[in-house]
């Protein structure tokens, strides 16, 4: 069949650019189609890319060559390192982006990358052949065939905007909602739920008093995102901190009947970790004061984001609540807050790819499939567009797993266990957190970018010459051995029992720095400083990883199983109906992944693999 | 993949009984024990040692080949004599091995399947099997103490839950307004579990008595009425009976029912010094059987005085008292005088011993706790160090519930995260 693209990219949130992106650099003609051109990477929620998990989603974009480390770095207004002084495998970089800054790099990255092509226009409609998506039909009666449609149209399902008992349909505000694409998803039957997100009113930084609230600087020494950055191109600046009081509460309780949530006007379910400042003062009434950060959106405008007070309020009690806070007594809101509600599609009928089990050549990657996150958003983009360039080039899946990354473990909580609340990254989610760093997320992940041709060749470079560095250490390291003896005469103090040890080892003891072997042997100090940094992080956790090896090695064993697509778990003699179900609506493609299926028992997992071996044996 | 270890062989005394072992370090850890390895699949008798010293038990080790073996990997299996202190000393001292560990329900089979040496045929029925096996285990640990098993269960899941939810939500948050001086919270929370987890495993030789049996011994001269002892109290003729001094030479069990609780009686061949060799033998046996019981009823002749090797807690009784009506007066197999009242009296120290009971029936279950209980103790140890190493803490509080999964039920990361958003104000 004839076809103008190999890839659809539909929206050009973080989504949908870090998918077209991918796609383009597996080798697939993209067409990235959006509404306006000048609204690709827009930040439609806080100006802030990173944070704890999420960083690390961020990382792992950067190892396999994405846009949005790079984007972050180019618009970094204030780097953060967050648990600074906790474990390093719990370290996540954070920063304050120009909102402006970040579009800008986002858009540059899309028009330097070859076979990338954006197209303006209203998505309408999915042309079928069959259950199978070729192609797109845009506002104009314009139709582009492709082999694969990635749609990344963040809460346009059903979105409806509230403010106070104000509602309109919409997604993000300013953008129209697309009806009949929605129509056409519903005909494919798939399972919806509804959630419910908010954002703060904004604020007008020249009629903040910023000698009343406390400042929060950027760490003097900046922790960026990208592999391949060196330090911000952009000018630092700090956040404010302050706080609501009893009087802020006191109206918020006032009013609570005008907010659309606690009116009755919103029914989905929203974040926990998230809450609205209705909620906070609800179910936290003991408190009596919240923390606000008061962020920048950038060294060109004066908005500020007040974090930590999103709102459903009608616009008038917003600024009340919000002149009753300390510094903010002469606020002016330039744009109220909002809540926005909207349906997902359950992530249980995607693959692994990211594929709708049941309408090939279609993928979803964002909000619409629960999320939250602009880091959660662009990891799935990178994994549908990688997919969907692949399968247009006819070539294997290429899929992450729970041992090897943070985008691995999304894409399995989401496809196996589904989500109840917007689904966000968090470091206790990935049970392997010790191996799964920030900092090794090169060494994790690079290579088998490598191997999927998706990165480009500076990077390659770079991350050979580190890989290098690094086994070079390694082996210093291991060949240098000193005995407690030894040690006391440098300095270091080590208790007198105990034998030779080697320098790999004793870099695991608290009191013992690389710097300190290096004093003692100096041919240590030829290795570069993220080199050195790094192998001392894989000696502190060096005890765990070993456990942590072992387990991941049990479950590669049940992962190699694979289940087929239309597995017959009604003919399981010995099922309940209860996990059929599950299971029936999961389709988990491996064993490993249906022993996370909630409620899954050893005895149903011998019974699968028992089936799935007579299958086998009767084909050969 | 770990090596696993279980009898395969039903629990309980029998005359033999089978410990297999399967995964890549079957035949290194047979040959430590064993000091040779037979050649393949030819049975061979070894003497077993422990690693701490001394002997395991003489039995006959076969080994398996990987791809010639029932999972289809390496695979050793000890012939041990079937006695229940045998069976529970090379279980403790595998399980202390490092690398080693209990089979899980049904994982021998499962191993199988997954290395296609299964036949498939009749494979569905497995499922239920195991399902019953485990519904089973399940009911009774619901219904064993009235509740409080799944009680206690449930408030270590609790405590562990919170534990780990205080040490994550200063790891996921750190930018929220949460408190950091949760560790005092989590120090807490961990002792409690380590106490009572400690507390049940001290309850746990006595919970393997309630769910296998308890033994009592009936020890005494020759002829002194023994085996008529028994005879009346199983209510059948289950050991021969006669005038002749060293009648009963090998160790006869009788299972029955006291107060409730099962009971293996034990005659026993009389104490004397004999030149026979088969009742030296016999009489070596009684004192070895007796030893490890958990009551001795010690016989006495009319007129015998307290035998120096009675221990304080053995019941001594003077046999063939025909006439008795109380026990201190004696007991007579024959007419049956004191033998309620003995019944009575073992019915009441038994169900003493229950009062400490655990719920750890099984050496599978002991050595998750001992799993779980080291995990809590390095735990602890990261705690003390405060924030900065929380990532560790939690890491072993991951694994302190994981070792507990079986009885606990899976901590998922849902749980940690609900115990989160409950207790502290997430969302700047």
């Amino acid at each position: 069949m004839k076809r103008d693209f190999d890839v659809i990219v539909v929206g050009g949130g973080h989504a949908g650019t870090d998918a077209a992106h991918a796609a383009a650099r597996a080798g697939a003609s993209v067409a990235l189609v959006t509404l306006r051109r000048e609204t690709i990477g827009v930040m439609s929620c806080n100006p802030a890319i990173g944070g704890l998990g999420k960083g690390h989603l961020v990382r792992e974009i950067d190892a396999l060559d994405g846009v949005m480390g790079r984007a972050a770095d180019a618009a970094g207004i204030q780097f953060r390192l967050l648990n600074r002084r906790k474990g390093p495998a719990v370290q996540g970089p954070r920063a304050q982006a120009d909102r402006a800054a970040y579009m800008l790099a986002v858009q540059n990255a899309l028009v330097e990358r070859p076979g990338l092509s954006v197209i303006e226009g209203e998505a309408t409609d999915f042309l079928m052949d069959g259950a199978r998506v070729v192609g797109l039909s845009l506002g104009d009666g314009s139709e582009i065939r492709a082999a694969a449609t990635v749609l990344t149209t963040g809460t346009f399902l059903r979105g409806v905007i509230h403010i106070g008992d104000v509602s309109r349909p919409g997604g993000r505000v300013g953008d129209k909602p697309s009806v009949r694409l929605a129509e056409r998803i519903d005909s494919f039957g798939l399972a919806l739920g509804r959630l419910k997100t908010g954002t703060p009113p904004r604020i007008d930084g020249k009629t903040i008093d910023w000698s009343a609230v406390e400042m929060q600087p950027g760490d003097a020494d900046p922790t960026l995102f990208s592999f391949l950055s060196k330090a911000p191109t952009l000018r630092q600046v700090a956040c404010g901190i302050t706080h609501t009081n009893e009087r802020t509460h006191d109206i918020i309780r006032g009013n609570l009947g005008r907010s659309a949530m606690y009116g009755g006007h919103i029914d989905g379910v929203g974040p926990r970790y998230c809450p609205s400042i209705e909620d906070k003062i609800v179910r936290f009434a003991d408190k009596s004061s919240h923390q606000i950060f008061l962020e920048p959106e950038g060294l060109g405008t004066d908005t500020v984001y007040p974090n930590g007070i999103s709102t459903s309020l009608p616009a008038d009690v917003q600024e009340d609540y919000v002149r009753s806070i300390r510094g903010l007594a002469a606020a002016r809101i330039e744009q109220p807050g909002y809540a926005i509600e909207y349906d997902f599609v359950d992530p249980r009928a995607l693959r692994r790819t990211l594929e709708l089990r049941e309408v090939p050549g279609l993928y979803f990657a964002g909000q619409i499939n629960g999320t939250t996150g602009y880091e959660e958003a662009a990891a799935q983009g990178l994994v549908a567009g990688l997919n969907a360039a692949r399968a247009a080039l006819g070539k294997e899946p290429a899929t992450f797993d729970r041992r090897s990354s943070y985008i691995g473990v999304m894409i399995d909580d989401l496809v196996t266990r589904g989500v109840t609340e917007p689904y966000r990254m968090f470091t206790s989610r990935a049970e392997f957190r010790l191996s799964l760093r920030a900092d090794n997320a090169d060494q994790r992940l690079t290579p088998f970018g490598v191997a999927l041709g998706i990165v480009g060749e500076d990077r390659c470079r770079a991350f050979e010459a580190k890989a290098r560095d690094l086994a070079a250490a390694r082996a210093n390291l291991e060949a240098l051995t000193l005995t407690p003896r030894e040690l006391r005469a440098a300095g270091i103090d080590v208790a007198a029992d105990g034998g030779r040890r080697s320098g790999f080892d004793l870099l695991s003891f608290p009191q013992i720095d690389y710097a300190m072997l290096a004093s003692i042997a100096p041919g240590l100090d030829v290795h570069a400083p993220d080199v050195r940094e790094q192998i001392s992080r894989d000696a502190l956790y060096a005890r765990y990883l070993e456990r942590q090896e072992r387990d991941a090695a049990a479950i590669a064993r049940d992962e190699a199983e694979a289940i087929p697509d239309h597995f017959d778990y009604a003919g399981l003699k010995g099922l309940s109906n209860e996990l059929r179900d599950k299971l029936e609506r999961a389709r988990p493609e491996t064993l490993g992944q249906a022993a996370r299926v909630e409620g899954m028992t050893p005895a149903a997992l011998t019974l699968l693999l028992a089936r799935l071996r007579r299958a086998r044996r009767k084909l050969a | 993949m770990d090596t696993v270890f279980a009898m395969s062989t039903a629990p309980g005394k029998a005359g033999v009984a089978v410990l297999r072992l399967s995964g890549p370090a079957a035949h290194e850890i047979t040959e430590g024990y064993a000091g040779t390895l037979p050649p393949p699949r030819e049975l061979r008798l070894r003497r077993l040692h422990l690693p701490c010293g001394g002997l395991l038990d003489e039995a006959l080790v076969v080994v398996f080949d990987a791809g010639q073996s029932f999972t289809g990997e390496p695979v050793a299996e000890w012939h041990l004599h079937g006695s229940i202190a045998v069976q529970r000393k090379a279980l403790a001292a595998l399980g202390a091995e490092p690398g080693l560990r209990p089979a899980e329900a049904g994982e021998f089979t499962r191993r199988a399947l997954q290395n296609e040496r299964l036949d498939l045929v009749g494979v569905e029925g497995l499922a239920d099997l195991i399902d019953a096996e485990t519904e089973v285990q399940h009911r009774r640990a619901l219904a064993a103490l009235g509740g409080q098993v799944s009680k206690k269960i449930g408030d270590w899941r609790a405590d562990l839950v919170r534990a780990a939810a205080l040490v994550e939500a200063t790891i996921d948050f750190a930018d929220e307004d949460i408190p950091e001086d949760v560790f005092g919270e989590v120090s807490s929370l961990l002792g409690r579990t380590k106490t009572s987890l400690t507390e049940e495993l001290a309850g746990s030789p006595a919970a393997e008595r309630l769910r296998q049996g308890f033994e009592v011994a009936i020890v005494g001269a020759p002829n002194v009425g023994k085996s008529t002892l028994l005879n009346r109290l199983a209510g059948r003729d289950a050991a021969i009976t006669s005038d002749v001094a060293g009648t009963t030479r090998d160790v006869i069990e009788v299972r029955m029912e006291i107060a409730g609780l099962p009971v293996t009686l034990l005659d026993t061949a009389g104490l004397r010094e004999t030149d026979d060799p088969i009742e030296t033998i016999g009489v070596d046996r009684a004192r070895s059987r007796a030893a490890t019981a958990d009551i001795r009823v010690v016989l006495l002749g009319p007129g015998d005085g307290r035998p120096a090797e009675a221990l304080e807690d053995d019941i001594v009784l003077t046999a063939k008292s025909d006439t008795a009506t109380s026990l201190s007066e004696g007991v007579s197999g024959l007419t049956g005088a004191g033998v309620d009242a003995l019944v009575a009296e073992l019915g009441h120290r038994l169900q003493g011993r229950t009062q400490s009971a655990g719920i750890f029936d099984r050496e599978r279950h002991r050595i998750a706790a001992r799993d779980a209980l080291e995990a809590l103790d390095r735990a602890e140890v990261h705690v003390e160090e405060g924030p900065h190493s929380a990532e560790l803490a939690a890491e072993e509080l991951r694994a302190a519930a994981r070792a507990l999964e079986g009885l606990l039920g899976q901590v998922g990361v849902e749980d940690l995260l609900h115990e989160i958003f409950s207790s502290f104000c997430i969302g700047k």
